[in-house]
């Protein structure tokens, strides 16, 4: 006999899908079926069920092979390595659960450590610009209930975030959207003819890194004020005719990602985009969204922001919280060699950093805790392997909305295995036992 | 559980009736007690000091998700100002949206033991309880918001009152939350739309229902389920010249309703900070004080409790599920703007602000709140509250009480006014001579408060039998002090008690307390409709599934559960 | 004016964080007492004498000290930071926020600083000889109140988001800037005497800007208005004045709309 577990959470983007149906042995312990899911959820699921995964932690010797260590073992090398580097940087924490992510703050505390999250190769843009102008927002369900216009500014969502187009923004019949589709008109700005773009009702084919001129160039549009004849590679006819159609929806919603916050000018082309959004909000409503990637980067920075104020890149070094990306970032940090040592938690900066700073992660004490074999777990001293969140045990994530959402556990972990929040609660202990705390 | 004789301090207590006379109060057991009681208790030496019962905020915005856009989104509001863990203490930071280790240790050096959270969006509840949990010290509970909500308008639009109730009792156990909350009445789902509703017969678009079925729907709901507090109410056009007919408009659906309750609540309206709606005049250029007017109403009407919304002339934060006007404030000051709308219930904005004393209307603002109180006849219905951070942060609630207790403070400060002779000729307060006294303070701040929540048989007082919240202050009534020695006193107390733990030792934290987290279990009797009305909503337009949307018991990890039987 | 040398014996480890060095925490001191105020390495507190020889005195109040910094300065933070008066000299590179919330008094940086010098700056001067990094006198994350006075002065080139949010005061570069110049400003003036990039006043409200040389790409929110002779920080010559920008909001004074100003050299 097989179970069927339903309204599975799937931890693997921001979209947070939570109709997911999970069938799983009798006895708990196999996962056999993913449904609803889409490709690169359900091998999330499947993946944990790899017959050669890594169970045990390890420690990288010499030779360069592993050793494999006790977790008691990886818990006193971990809070060693932190309790003795002057300024630690414990990195990551996307891809694990709020509770994990509040037990990190307090060994952070404890150890005075930099604590960042992937929003710092990612969103971390998004979040300064907001700082600077705000963010008016929503919840997808408001975009499902009642956008009309709907806008993908540097975003992919067909391959990034594939079920966002039919669960929230282009396909769905709403409560004011009963047409669906066919009630929306679908806006792409991007220099790719993506899979996004193409069904879209407009493409604008912009120009590569020229981001914020067309953001400034609709917002002259929309103030009826003259533009040069071409801006980012748009005639000025298209820019005036793209104002118009986002002033006459009832409810317009633009979504972005990494193709506008991390190309030149960053946090700008953001806050530019944002102000296009207040803009709109003169003649109709509008909200703007960023489309997270990792399924818990926001909860991260909730988290964070609770307890220290700030959703990333969060300085506790001198005892209190400072921050300042440029500098408490945590490529600024290892371009710059401001830190000592290296923890990273739910996250692969050893495949999303640029290379001078994964070398800098090699030289230096480094513990990586991570479910899976990763670049990072490959030049990390420690690698400390755990239970997959969402899979093998629950925990509050947040939506790109920033709906908190609870995940749940559908199969057992492998015997002995233990969970992210497990695995620190061990490390602050042995921090403060350390510190004689 | 350890012992405790506070000795021979100076007590004000209003529900002992002691005015300032010296009383010893006795804990044992996380409870107070009779000094007869105990027997080998830690002496506590209050001679000379004031004692009084910890303090009840009945709203704030203290934790959730708008609270930590406003975090999130002001590094400058916490640049300087973090600092390191202490003893117990973990490290602090923030000044009019502090983080919550922040809020419960500073709302705990003033005195305070219990704050609501005032407004809680139901999709967001489990951010609001994992804020809260990670608040020390304080009992806490969150009010569900519920005046833009679709079931509530498509239920009322009808007059269900049944239904409404049902659906409340629903949503309270779902949410874990504790009262009703209504704010700006379909005015927020307009907002949805870029429209607002500007007064209680403006009707909410589409929804066909105004306001005022809104309001009374929901006073009746309360009163249905009999739930410990009233519905809770922060009305249309807040913020707006001459909106004091509004508010009065409001006030006056609440008319021939009866409290049904058997928590001890008289009133079945609370409406929160009332300074925000109490305006004349037609432009920010004659705004006028309607304080006279507004408590001229009050005080006639037994069955409304307010809270004032003192503006503290401070920089500050406002954040409000009232989207229309956080956006109509950002086209005023210009400053970075949040806007959270959320599906099927509610929104929200959030807007930085500076209350200054240069400013004519800030002035007004600044005098009209103080207005509320000093024309109050009856200080068990009128509380203190700066509806933080929205008219100034909560840590200026001494600095407050300096103003209400003493004329020469007003004075000082209506001196430094840029603006002050335009200020007094659009006020009342430079004709008011009342010097409050500190056991009108206990009413406003303690027992008033603890009895419109309905929760007069925990908090409030000092009657043996009630919780041992007690707080210690460095402040002799009977000797001469100056203004500031009143603000001094209270922000930083001597020693505190929470449920009979010693929370403050010499103005030292010595302990994180027991924080319990207040809601209230409505039973009702079983409503198919209403069920059959959820899931089909959850399956049709909401974005979690409704099995994904049921806080679960271990976000709040020492609830304290309020029973309320509503099955006829 | 007394003057306190301070000349770097021990680099730090990682990076040292000296907000003590300024008039303000050295007025009143002896060189015996200055040595023991405290600096950062990491969560480690230290002495300034452990990173520092120490000679000279300071004067009775900040505006009667002058500081003169020696040496590699390159890993050494805060340098004069919120100082509100007096004189510092660093002879050498320094690193982030040099006169970072500075309020009054004279900088002087014999080399390059990196990034956030003159944040949030309220008043007095920062002369750097060498060039500057990104955020030169720019807002603190979030604060909608950037440099509000003073002047800084960069003889070399300075880096992307200058003045970023600036409301008054002065800033001049000598060389080229990198991208997004004076964006959100409502005030102040910044002189660029090289070449810029793109995004010269981005989201400006009000303000101007002065460029002597080229700019890769104007943004499509600026106007042409009119050709004028001016004279700029001793130069004259003739502008071509652009309005912008234009998507942004602006004020009205005397009924007339104010633009933030940008101008451009077309001859000496």
């Amino acid at each position: 006999m097989t179970k069927t577990i339903t309204d599975v959470v799937c931890p693997f983007c921001g979209t947070l899908c939570d109709d997911l149906e999970v069938v799983v042995s009798d006895d708990g312990k196999k996962l056999l079926e993913v449904y609803n899911a889409c490709a690169i959820g359900a091998e999330k699921f499947l993946h944990s069920q790899a017959k050669d995964r890594i169970t045990r932690p390890r420690m990288r010797q010499e030779d360069g092979s592993w050793k494999e260590i006790s977790y008691d073992e990886a818990a006193d090398y971990t809070a060693r390595m932190l309790a003795d580097a002057k300024k630690p940087l414990m990195y990551g924490w996307s891809s694990t659960n709020c509770e994990a992510q509040s037990v990190g703050s307090e060994i952070g505390e404890a150890v005075g450590a930099v604590m960042d999250n992937t929003a710092t190769v990612c969103h971390g843009t998004s979040l300064i610009a907001v700082q600077d102008i705000g963010i008016p927002s929503c919840t997808l369900g408001e975009v499902k209930n009642r956008a009309d216009r709907i806008l993908f500014w540097g975003c992919n969502p067909a391959h990034a975030h594939p079920r966002h187009m039919s669960r929230y923004s282009i396909f769905p019949r709403g409560f004011f959207t009963g047409k669906g589709h066919t009630g929306r008109k679908v806006i792409v700005v991007d220099p790719r003819v993506t899979d996004t773009a193409r069904v879209a009702d407009v493409h604008l084919q912009i120009e590569q890194g020229h981001d914020y001129e067309l953001l400034d160039a609709l917002r002259v549009a929309f103030k009826g004020e003259q533009l040069p004849d071409v801006v980012a590679g748009i005639p000025k006819a298209k820019i005036y005719e793209v104002a118009e159609t986002l002033k006459s929806g009832r409810f317009a919603i633009i979504f972005f990602g990494m193709g506008v916050t991390q190309s030149i000018g960053k946090n700008h082309n953001i806050d530019a985009a944002i102000a296009v959004t207040r803009d709109l909000n003169e003649y109709t409503k509008a909200a703007i969204m960023p489309m997270r990637g990792h399924y818990n980067v926001t909860g991260s920075g909730q988290v964070w922001g609770w307890q220290f104020g700030f959703p990333f890149a969060v300085d506790l070094s001198r005892g209190f919280a400072r921050y300042n990306p440029g500098e408490t970032t945590s490529n600024d940090l290892l371009r710059r060699d401001e830190v000592d040592a290296v923890f990273v938690l739910g996250s692969d900066p050893g495949a999303h950093f640029p290379f001078s700073s994964v070398r800098k992660i090699y030289d230096l004490p480094s513990v990586a805790v991570e479910p899976h074999e990763t670049p990072t777990t490959e030049i990390c001293k420690v690698h400390v392997p755990v239970a997959f969140v969402g899979v093998e045990v629950g925990g509050c994530a947040y939506r790109m909305d920033n709906v908190p959402i609870e995940t749940r556990k559908v199969v057992d972990a492998p015997e002995g295995m233990m969970t992210d929040e497990e695995f620190l609660k061990s490390v602050l202990m042995r921090v403060r036992e350390i510190k004689g705390v | 559980m350890a012992e405790f004789l506070i000795k021979n301090g100076f007590v004000f207590d209003p529900i002992l009736g002691i005015k300032g006379d010296v009383a010893d109060i006795a804990i044992k057991d996380g409870k107070i007690v009779e000094t007869s009681a105990v027997t080998k208790p830690k002496i506590i030496d209050a001679a000379g000091k004031t004692v009084m019962a910890g303090g009840v905020d009945i709203h704030a915005h203290v934790a959730g998700p708008k609270v930590n856009i406003g975090r999130n989104f002001r590094p400058e509001d916490k640049l300087f100002n973090c600092t390191p863990g202490h003893g117990i203490e973990r490290m602090q930071g923030g000044f009019s949206v502090p983080t919550t280790i922040r809020t419960g240790y500073n709302y705990a050096r003033m005195g305070y033991t219990t704050v609501m959270e005032a407004a809680m969006p139901p999709l967001y509840a489990r951010h609001t309880h994992e804020e809260m949990r990670d608040t020390p010290i304080l009992d806490q509970g969150a009010y569900p918001v519920f005046g833009n909500n679709w079931f509530v308008l498509e239920y009322l639009k009808n007059h269900e009152i049944e239904n409404t109730a049902a659906y409340i009792a629903w949503l309270l156990r779902a949410t874990k939350g504790y009262a009703v909350k209504v704010v700006n009445p379909g005015g927020t789902e307009a907002w949805a739309w870029g429209l607002n509703c500007d007064n209680v017969h403006d009707p909410v678009p589409y929804f066909d229902i105004t306001p005022a079925q809104i309001i009374k729907g929901l006073i009746e709901a309360n009163e249905y389920l009999g739930l410990p507090h009233s519905m809770h109410m922060h009305a249309n056009n807040l913020g707006n010249p001459g909106n004091y007919t509004t508010t009065l408009d409001s006030f006056k659906l609440s008319e021939g309703i009866k409290p049904n309750s058997k928590f001890g609540r008289d009133q079945v309206m609370h409406h929160t900070h009332v300074q925000f709606h109490s305006y004349g005049g037609d432009s920010w250029a004659n705004v006028e004080s309607k304080a006279k007017e507004i408590m001229g109403y009050v005080n006639s009407h037994d069955n409304i409790t307010i809270d004032m919304g003192q503006v503290t002339l401070d920089e500050t934060t406002t954040m409000t599920a009232d989207g229309p006007f956080e956006h109509h404030l950002t086209e005023l000051n210009h400053l970075k703007w949040a806007n959270a709308d959320v599906e099927l219930e509610t929104g929200s904005g959030v807007v930085p602000y500076i209350y200054s004393p240069n400013i004519k209307v800030c002035a007004i603002q600044w005098c009209i709140g103080l207005e509320l109180a000093l024309l109050a006849k009856d200080p068990m219905r009128v509380f203190m509250t700066t509806d933080h951070p929205n008219a100034g942060p909560f840590i200026r609630y001494p600095r407050i009480m300096k103003w209400l207790m003493s004329q020469e403070a007003r004075e000082q400060q209506i001196d430094a006014f840029k603006y002050k002779d335009k200020v007094i000729d659009a006020t009342n307060l430079a004709g008011i001579d009342r010097e409050l006294d500190l056991y009108e303070i206990a009413q406003m701040t303690r027992a008033g408060p603890a009895k419109s929540l309905g929760l007069a048989h925990m908090y409030g007082g000092l009657a043996p039998g009630l919780e041992a919240d007690v707080a210690v202050f460095d402040f002799n009534p009977n000797e001469s002090y100056v203004p500031d020695d009143i603000e001094n006193a209270f922000s930083n107390a001597r020693h505190l008690f929470k449920a009979g733990v010693q929370i403050i030792s010499d103005h030292e934290i010595v302990s994180n307390g027991n924080k319990r987290t207040l809601w209230v279990n409505a039973r009702v009797n079983e409503n198919p409709q209403v069920m059959r009305d959820v899931k089909e909503k959850f399956l049709r337009y909401y974005t979690v599934t409704l099995n994904n949307y049921e806080v679960s018991g271990h976000y709040l990890p020492n609830p304290y559960v309020i029973e309320v039987d509503a099955t006829q | 004016m007394e003057t306190v040398t301070l000349t770097i014996k021990n680099q730090p480890g990682l990076f040292l964080e000296a907000d003590s060095i300024t008039p303000d925490a050295f007025a009143g001191k002896k060189a015996e007492e200055i040595v023991d105020l405290p600096v950062y390495v990491g969560r480690d507190e230290h002495r300034l004498g452990d990173f520092f020889e120490v000679s000279g005195r300071a004067g009775a109040t900040p505006a009667e000290t002058k500081i003169v910094v020696n040496g590699d300065l390159s890993r050494v933070k805060y340098i004069g930071m919120k100082m509100t008066g007096g004189e510092v000299v660093a002879n050498g590179n320094a690193d982030m926020y040099v006169g970072a919330w500075m309020q009054g008094g004279k900088i002087t940086v014999n080399g390059n600083v990196d990034a956030f010098a003159g944040t949030g700056m309220k008043g007095g001067e920062i002369l750097i000889n060498g060039n500057a990094g990104n955020y030169l006198g720019a807002a603190y994350r979030g604060d909608w109140r950037g440099m509000a006075g003073g002047k800084i002065i960069v003889k070399g080139n300075a880096g992307s988001d200058l003045g970023t949010f600036m409301n008054g005061g002065e800033i001049i570069v000598g060389g080229d800037v990198d991208v997004h110049v004076a964006t959100h400003a409502e005030g102040g003036k910044i002189v660029i005497k090289g070449n810029a990039k793109r995004r010269l006043g981005g989201q400006m409200v009000e303000g101007e800007i002065y460029v002597f040389g080229d700019i890769e790409l104007m943004m499509p929110g600026f106007a042409y208005r009119k050709d004028v002779d001016i004279e700029v920080d001793g130069t004259k010559g003739l502008f071509a004045l652009y309005e912008g920008d234009l998507g942004e909001r602006h004020r009205k004074r005397k009924g007339q709309m104010i633009y933030g100003k940008l101008y451009q050299r077309i001859r000496a």
